[in-house]
């Protein structure tokens, strides 16, 4: 076993021992994974794993370093992404991710992807073709 | 500021590209002669063509000092950088059954599950799904 298998065997231990924890945001994950174009929330998200928002928002923070909201917003942006590199219209890409509002749509696509959708989608498109 | 090109230093070049492109499927985005012995080489991943570029560097054939510290992080077992995987034990075999060898088998470790292998040119390569 080299020195990198052995920390990292420690480390699990250390770290990742409460299985219970473990598969509460993981399940969450993959909650928001397959619904990440449906109205959700923390209240929506803890009833769904039977615990409390509180307690599910620290621990899903503690495991992915980052909160549920702030991981499906990076969802729907990536989805949006793979919509919009496909060819479909900025309208239709907000709607089908699970935003509500085009315009706050594309500020937000702007501060997370530095383009705008229609800046994005043009160098998409110019990528494919090139 | 972005990021868009990162570096691996690699032994062999041309091995290097051979290994990446073959074995683990990137595309090669540029390739430009800068001496006798080294070229601006750099692969992308095929799902993400406009992404970060990986710099297949040949540091360690021209300066000591990023040869040493490449075969100490190579003894340890330490993975030089880390790439995604949409499916790590999927990974896992294809890249065996390919002649690629693992120095650390899928394991969970938390919220992720990784795997490293030998690139066959000085370095070790983690792939973290995550869970």
């Amino acid at each position: 076993m080299t020195y990198y298998h052995t920390e990292i065997t420690k480390l699990k231990n250390v770290c990742y021992s409460n299985q219970g924890q473990l598969d509460t945001v993981i399940g969450t994950r993959h909650y928001i994974n397959n619904h990440f174009n449906k109205e959700l929330n923390l209240d929506w998200l803890s009833n769904v794993r039977y615990t409390s928002k509180f307690h599910l928002l620290r621990l899903f923070k503690k495991y992915y370093g980052r909160t549920p909201k702030q991981y499906l917003i990076d969802k729907r942006i990536e989805q949006a992404k793979e919509l919009l590199a496909k060819g479909k219209n900025i309208t239709d890409a907000c709607f089908e991710v699970g935003f509500s509002c085009p315009s706050s749509f594309s500020t937000l696509f702007k501060s997370r992807v530095g383009l705008t959708p229609t800046e994005f989608q043009k160098r998409a498109t110019f990528t494919k073709s090139d | 500021m972005k990021v868009t090109v990162t570096s691996i230093p690699v032994q062999d070049q041309e091995k290097a590209l051979q290994f990446y492109t073959e074995k683990l499927g990137f595309l090669k985005k540029v390739d430009v002669p800068l001496s006798e012995h080294s070229r601006w080489l750099t692969v992308v991943s095929k799902e993400d063509q406009g992404g970060v570029e990986i710099l297949l560097e040949p540091s360690p054939n021209h300066f000591e000092p990023a040869k040493i510290y490449q075969k100490a992080l190579f003894e340890a077992g330490i993975p030089f950088t880390q790439f995604h995987s949409d499916n790590v034990q999927q990974d896992y075999e294809r890249l065996v059954g390919l002649g690629v060898e693992f120095s650390v088998k899928p394991t969970e470790m938390g919220t992720v599950k990784i795997a490293v292998f030998n690139d066959t040119c000085g370095n070790n390569i983690q792939i973290v799904e995550m869970l």
